[in-house]
């Protein structure tokens, strides 16, 4: 339990990974529009869009079928959509005689297909390539300009970065319990799904308690260390902003810049 | 004036039971200091009482001549007097150590130069050096509050307050943490205030004070303690083996005096 890294993290001494978490999380919002914005059946668009993916992920040296693993989670999803545009979109022209397959059904599944295999595998990159960390310091200074509008982002940070802190400790603690509860005849592993729902009650009572109590001295430590919300509070960490990060930013604004260009393309095909 | 004034202090959770009854104690700079006492004896109600995250009912503390109960000093008394708690997982905040190091001093709005400095001082003060980048998840007990120590010691106190922080430690562990607080205490000057309940982690102070449900039973030095050997054991605290056996050749008549450890019983012997 000690060693798990929730999330997928995949640490590694790499381009991508010494990316500003923040411009990365930019670049993957970039990137999901850019894989949007390709028109209907321009399939060339989802090829530049692979190719950036395959560029950035051996940049990154992660295995390439590591990322195709990530599709796994969705692939219900995936096939789902899929299934449903070959079946029921009645445009075009039926493959045969009186089907109910179409052509246009077919291309839409792929082009659906395409969609969502590119989304899914470009935010895994940025999961695999960055820490939940670094997300969330990512995310704060993303967040940083809604200061302007008296957002308490220091705070949020605090309780973000204090979350991901906690839940080693915490799936720690549900393992000790669980044992505890074991050791004492609890089922856990038996009986239908109700059974099973009930049986958790005695292992998240004490958890719920025990997260109090944490809470409680974790409180204290922070006061004790002289913590008085964001005032006048400076900051250690700065994230820098580095050559890697314009080089990174071009790449994905050529992706963008070459899909519109796509587009306008097949309108005069 | 003492570093620490505590004077005719009574706290008590429910307004029944007195965790603190009438309590008096002075720390001067540079002192080693050990409050010991078992569970409920008002030990860790006084640790929380020194930096305020706690107000007493009565009485009065006064640190480096502020007092406790301005609530607009408090920011400046948790400066001078660092708190380390029991459990280390409990009082880690960052999921990196320097991070964590960084913690405090961010809070007192030290500029970032500055800060790194602070971490690098603390970190070397209790040999963390190495741990610098590392995620305190993967550490050891004893290594994790040493990190928690350096986040104190990034604050720059003048007093450090242990709150029993090596009882959840393992034997290896707890001596890690207690020769880097002597070390402290030592070489560069910090005032120590470790409560504990293990008596051995009393020998090392220049005076111990003896807790007692909430009242001061005894206080002196560990070998004017040590000798009264019957009131500890009425209270429920043991002497040390060594110092036993020492008081029991002394009562025999063998001259072994102010013994306070195995290896000074062993020196002590020798010389006979």
């Amino acid at each position: 339990m000690k060693e798990l890294t929730f999330g997928q993290y995949y640490p590694q001494q790499s381009f991508v990974h010494k990316l500003n978490p923040s411009v990365k999380i930019l670049l993957v919002i970039a990137y999901v529009v850019a894989v949007f914005l390709v028109k209907q059946f321009h399939f060339l668009g989802f090829a530049a869009c692979f190719l950036v993916l395959i560029i950035a992920t051996i940049c990154a040296r992660i295995p390439f079928f590591r990322i195709l693993k990530s599709i796994k989670a969705v692939i219900f999803f995936i096939v789902l959509s899929a299934v449903i545009q070959i079946f029921f979109n009645k445009n075009g022209t039926p493959l045969w005689e009186n089907g109910f397959i179409t052509d246009q059904g077919l291309l839409s599944a792929a082009y659906i297909f395409c969609r969502i295999v590119l989304v899914v595998m470009g935010a895994s990159l940025l999961t695999f390539t960055t820490s939940p960390v670094e997300i969330a310091d990512g995310i704060e200074m993303l967040m940083y300009p809604l200061k302007w509008i008296k957002v308490p982002v220091h705070e949020f940070a605090l309780i973000m970065s204090l979350a991901l802190r906690l839940i080693p400790d915490l799936l720690d603690e549900t393992d000790r319990i669980i044992k505890a509860q074991k050791s004492r005849g609890a089922e856990f592993e038996s009986g239908n799904l109700f059974k099973r729902i009930k049986a958790l009650v005695p292992v998240l009572v004490p958890l719920l308690i025990g997260s109090f109590r944490r809470a409680g001295s974790l409180a204290d430590a922070m006061d004790a260390r002289c913590y008085a919300g964001s005032k006048k509070r400076t900051r250690y960490k700065r994230l820098t902003v580095s050559y890697r990060d314009l080089l990174a930013f071009i790449l994905i604004a050529g992706l963008v810049a070459g899909v519109v260009l796509l587009n306008g393309f097949y309108v005069l095909l | 004036m003492a570093l620490i004034n505590v004077e005719n202090v009574s706290f008590s959770y429910d307004k029944k039971i007195k965790a603190l009854k009438s309590v008096s104690l002075s720390v001067e700079r540079g002192e080693y200091i050990a409050v010991i006492g078992h569970n409920g004896s008002g030990k860790s109600t006084l640790a929380k009482l020194l930096n305020g995250l706690m107000i007493a009912d009565d009485g009065e503390i006064i640190v480096d001549g502020l007092s406790v109960r301005e609530k607009k000093n408090l920011f400046e008394i948790r400066k001078r007097v660092g708190v380390v708690f029991q459990n280390p997982d409990n009082q880690i905040v960052a999921s990196i150590v320097e991070d964590d190091v960084a913690f405090g001093p961010e809070n007192l709005g030290i500029p970032r130069k500055e800060i790194g400095e602070r971490i690098d001082f603390a970190l070397n003060a209790v040999g963390m050096t190495e741990f610098r980048k590392s995620s305190p998840m993967r550490l050891s007990g004893g290594q994790k509050q040493r990190i928690a120590i350096a986040g104190v010691l990034a604050l720059m106190p003048k007093v450090l307050v242990l709150d029993e922080s090596t009882a959840m430690l393992d034997p290896k562990g707890r001596q890690e943490v207690l020769s880097v607080v002597k070390k402290l205490n030592k070489e560069k000057g910090v005032t120590v205030i470790a409560i504990t309940h293990y008596m051995e982690e009393i020998v090392d102070a220049d005076k111990v004070i003896v807790l007692d449900g909430g009242e001061i039973k005894m206080a002196g030095t560990p070998e004017e303690i040590f000798a009264r050997r019957k009131e500890l054991k009425d209270i429920g605290l043991e002497v040390p083996l060594s110092s036993f056996i020492a008081q029991k050749l002394i009562d025999l008549g063998v001259p072994v005096e102010n013994v306070l450890t195995e290896d000074g019983l062993v020196e002590a012997l020798c010389k006979l």
